[in-house]
């Protein structure tokens, strides 16, 4: 009962914290309940026994999508907006009733199908090098896909670098920040550690290390702390590109003298994936925080 | 009620407002953020599915986590897409005046 208790109230939380998201009257409370709704949703997860996703939901969802949405609210000014008409409100209401019954019908089966993945990838975890089973998959068994998404991350920096246009300037910061600051970011540098040594066995991993340090660099960027973080800067730009490019040297590697593309030799499983996490962090923190600070005046024609 | 059946219609729920708030929504950063909610949805219904008790499954989990990182970089080149069409949409108003 208790149990029912809590899931529904999380549930409707959920759903009442995204519908405030959307419809808030003022765009910066919008933002804040967006923050909110991201950090319930990593509770939410984190209940559900997924602790590898609450950990990079509330860094990378709520924590650095927060401050992109906070950075961008600056440059859009809350007077341009008109609020949407009632009717506008009902007549957008058809698609989704619409849809309602057609997402059940997709969704209701799938709680009851079989699953032939979990028993193989459980049969195999012991070849892998790791005993997390979802490092396992995410640097052993489909480390395609992990390439494949630190290529996009990469990708997504060089587009906004086309756009370059922001020049913030962060305001001169307040001095209790400061000191608050000065505490908590070699924190957030020291868990990240921590979580990708603990990922082979435990929850957490490359990603979670990644976007807490690039959490922990943004927060000291905005606090002045740090000089300009720019892509130009061969200094960033070199751990920035490391994590693809320790990963494509050791996937062609493998391909060229072992068993295949991306296919780790048995023996050297644990070594190989150590090392991918290991560049694979620094690459995810300094694209992130690239990606979210993104101080490229110099561009600008 | 199971609770991954409850999770799962929490999951479509999600996903239902996101696409009613992008249907009618017109500033471009509530959009974004419909977007992401919608995209919320997926992940939930996604995770419903992958911690049930029985058969707790890794694969979908570490596909949550890759889809996590790039909803976050595409919402930042989103975001600066959407500035630059405001700078663009400010300039063309400054030239025409």
């Amino acid at each position: 009962m208790t149990e029912w208790l809590v899931d529904s109230g999380l549930g409707l939380a959920l759903l009442l914290l995204a519908a405030a998201t959307l419809y808030a009257p003022r765009l910066y409370t919008s933002v804040v309940f967006f923050m909110g709704f991201g950090l319930l949703m990593a509770i939410v997860w984190a209940r559900l026994g997924a602790a590898d996703l609450a950990l990079a939901e509330a860094a990378i969802g709520a924590g650095l999508t927060g401050v992109l949405l906070m950075g961008a609210l600056r440059e859009h000014p809350p007077r341009t907006e008109r609020a949407p008409r009632p009717r506008s409100l009902l007549w957008a209401a058809l698609l989704p009733l619409a849809v309602l019954p057609l997402l059940v019908e997709a969704i209701l089966p799938l709680s009851g199908g079989a699953q032939p993945l979990p028993a193989q990838v459980d049969a195999q975890l012991a070849y892998s090098g790791v005993s997390h089973p979802v490092t396992a998959v995410l640097l052993n068994f489909r480390s395609w896909d992990t390439l494949l998404e630190l290529l996009v991350v990469l990708f997504a920096l060089l587009g906004t670098r086309q756009l370059a246009l922001s020049s913030r300037h962060p305001h001169p910061p307040w001095p209790l920040l400061l000191a608050w600051c000065r505490w908590l970011a070699p924190l957030a540098f020291l868990l990240g550690a921590y979580l990708l040594w603990r990922g082979a066995k435990a929850p957490g991993g490359a990603f979670q290390a990644g976007a807490l340090w690039a959490s922990a660099i943004v927060m000291l960027r905005l606090n002045g702390l740090l000089p300009t973080v720019s892509w130009r800067d061969w200094r960033l730009r070199l751990p920035a590109l490391l994590g693809v490019t320790v990963f494509v040297l050791l996937a062609v590697a493998t391909w060229l003298w072992g068993a295949g593309w991306l296919v780790w030799p048995p023996g050297a499983a644990k070594a190989l994936i150590l090392l991918v996490e290991l560049a694979a962090s620094v690459g995810i923190a300094i694209t992130l925080a690239l990606l979210v600070m993104g101080e490229d005046r110099e561009l600008r024609p | 009620m199971s609770q991954t059946l409850f999770y799962l219609l929490v999951g479509a729920g999600l996903w239902l407002l996101g696409l009613h708030g992008l249907l009618c929504l017109r500033q471009p950063l509530r959009r974004i953020m419909a977007v992401n909610i919608m995209g919320s949805g997926v992940f939930m219904v996604m995770l419903a599915l992958a911690v049930r008790p029985d058969s707790p499954d890794p694969v979908l989990q570490a596909l949550i986590v890759t889809g996590l990182v790039v909803a976050a970089s595409a919402t930042a080149l989103a975001l600066r897409l959407a500035s630059a069409d405001r700078d663009r949409a400010q300039k063309t108003a400054e030239e025409g005046e």
